[in-house]
Formats: C-alpha cells, structure tokens, sequence
C-alpha cells in the first residue's frame, strides 16, 4: 500500500510529541531546548508539505517556506542571546535566568 | 509493500530515532549532530512528497546554515554538562505521559479521518493547468511563479525579517574590548599642526605681598609663654 495522508500526518504527530517531551526532560539546557524547538517547526512542515501533497494546492508549500524564513532568523537571534548568556553568566542554565525577579 | 512505502517507512524510523537521541543525547555536539541527521531524513520524506525545492532549501538552509551555527556555538561555549543533566530524569513520567497522550490524540484523528491515498491530485492539477504529461511539471518553477506572483509582498516581508535577525544577532553580540588599544585611522589623518601642541599662557610668578610686620608678632608670643609657665 501506498502511504496515505495519514501516514505523513501520524509521522509528524510522533515528532512533534517528542519535541515535547524533549522540552520537559531538558527543561535546564537552553541549547537542547532552541533544538527541540527546531524539531516541532519541522513537524509543523511535515504536516504542511504532506497536506500540500494530497490535496494538490502548492500554497502548503509557500508557507512552509517562510515558515523556514522565520525560523532560521529566530534560531540566529536565539542563539545570539544564548552567547550573550553565556558571557554574562558563564552558565547556560535556565534556572539561573531570574534576574528580573524582583 | 512496494519501493515507496518501504522507503517511507526506512525515512521516518531513522526520523524518530534520531529525534529521539537529539532529546536525549548527553553531550551537545552529539544532539546537533543528530538533529542534522533528522533533517536529511524529513528531506528525503519530501522528495517522496514530491517537494523538491523544499527538500534542497531544507538540506541547504538547515543543514548548511542553521545547524552550522549551532554546531559553532554548542563548540564555543565550554558547558558544564553534570550541572545541566541533574534531574533529567526526574520529569520524564510526565514528559513521557504527555507526549504519549498528544501522539495517540493526534494518531487516533489522523489516521481515522485522513485516509486519502492512491494517485495524489497534486501532479494532476499541476498537469492540467500547464498542460504538461504528469511527469513532466517542475516543482520549483510553479514554486517560483506563485511566489513572485501572489506572495510578492510576502515574500519582501520575509527578507525583512532575515535583515532585522541578522542586525540584531550583530548586534547583540558585538562588544567593545576595554584592553584594545585601537586608534582612530580617521582622527589620525584629520589631524591639524596646530592640534598638536597646545599652547598655555601660565602666569609668571606673582610678586611678594607687602612684608608683614613678622618679627614684632614672634615676641608678643613669646612673652605670652613666658607669662603662662609664670
């Protein structure tokens, strides 16, 4: 058989409910955190490509390329801050970013 | 099972599993490595999907650029690995029990409402409105014409937004040395003779003011000790 729609669709379910669980069990590493965030905009894009696909409308595949557009430019900031980070507190810890608490 | 099938199937488990050690790789470098591995894998899925362009600016964009300047930055930083893996496995049963709920939801409406299969209608309409054989549409050149066509501002949008990261990623993390000692190639050219020295009136030394009566002052004190040893 043929891989139907559901296929594709289940495929970036499973990726995206992984990307989740990436977050919950790397809630203190800021790297594996931007990545697991990568990994959820790519299952977004599974979807949107597959869709696109099946039901023969090419606008699916515009979006996922400025989904891309929009991503590598929040990765690039991210991780800018991420250094900056780095720099000011020679730690990538989430749990050490309450300096804004009062 | 045909060619297809099977190679979507060998594509989306290397997919999961490389997902899965991207989330749960000890050290940093390996879990880029691996998130470079997952994105060569969705690239293939694509081109089974029959979108080539997105698969190439996939494997370009992503792999060539984005996982790079993780790669640099997961490298630059010196991180302490132990700090950061204390507790890691303290969520994961309800990690696990989210994911898991969120995967079978998603599973259980997709499969039973998306069964859509067989030859997709994509190529069809593609064929029919160039009037083209099936097999004969280019992915990227329809890519193309709609995009500079309908998503024309859109499009300028999006090359506004790469600008805007890319002035604040510079700028974020641009510093000034505070041991440099640089100098100003500009100043130094712009410079004039008379910049050079600079020229300072002082005062010559005043004259001594009237003499004061001092000796007369001294003896009146004396005698003021004389009296009170007295």
């Amino acid at each position: 058989m043929i891989p139907s729609l559901g296929h594709f669709l289940s495929l970036g379910a499973i990726l995206f409910a992984l990307s989740v669980i990436g977050i919950f069990l790397n809630r203190k590493n800021l790297i594996v955190l931007l990545m697991a965030i990568e990994l959820m905009l790519l299952a977004v894009n599974m979807n949107f490509v597959a869709f696109s696909h099946f039901l023969g409308d090419l606008n699916g595949q515009i979006f996922v390329f400025f989904i891309l557009t929009v991503a590598a430019a929040e990765s690039a900031i991210g991780l800018a801050i991420l250094v900056l980070l780095f720099r000011n507190k020679s730690s990538i810890n989430v749990e050490e970013l309450n300096t804004l608490k009062g | 099972m045909d060619v297809k099938s099977a190679l979507f199937y060998v594509f989306s488990a290397l997919l999961l599993f490389a997902a899965f050690r991207v989330i749960t790789a000890r050290n940093p470098v390996y879990a880029v490595l691996y998130l470079v591995l997952a994105f060569f894998q969705a690239a293939a899925i694509w081109v089974l999907l029959k979108a080539e362009f997105l698969a190439i600016s996939l494997v370009l964009v992503y792999v060539g650029a984005v996982m790079v300047l993780f790669l640099f930055v997961v490298m630059m930083l010196d991180i302490n690995i132990d700090s950061i893996r204390q507790g890691f496995w303290k969520h994961f049963p309800l990690a696990a029990g989210i994911g898991a709920l969120i995967a079978l939801e998603m599973a259980t409406v997709l499969m039973g409402g998306f069964r859509l299969s067989e030859e997709p209608k994509a190529v069809q309409k593609m064929g029919e409105l160039t009037g083209l054989a099936a097999g004969q549409v280019s992915n990227t050149k329809e890519l193309g014409k709609l995009l500079y066509s309908a998503y024309l501002y859109p499009l300028q949008i999006a090359a506004i937004i790469l600008l805007v990261a890319v002035i604040a990623a510079i700028a974020l993390t641009l510093r000034a040395r505070k041991d440099s000692k640089h100098v100003s190639a500009g100043d130094q050219v712009r410079i004039k003779a008379r910049d050079r020295m600079d020229i300072i009136k002082v005062i010559a030394t005043k004259k001594a003011a009237a003499p004061v009566d001092v000796t007369g002052a001294i003896s009146t004190i004396v005698e003021n000790i004389a009296e009170k040893k007295a």
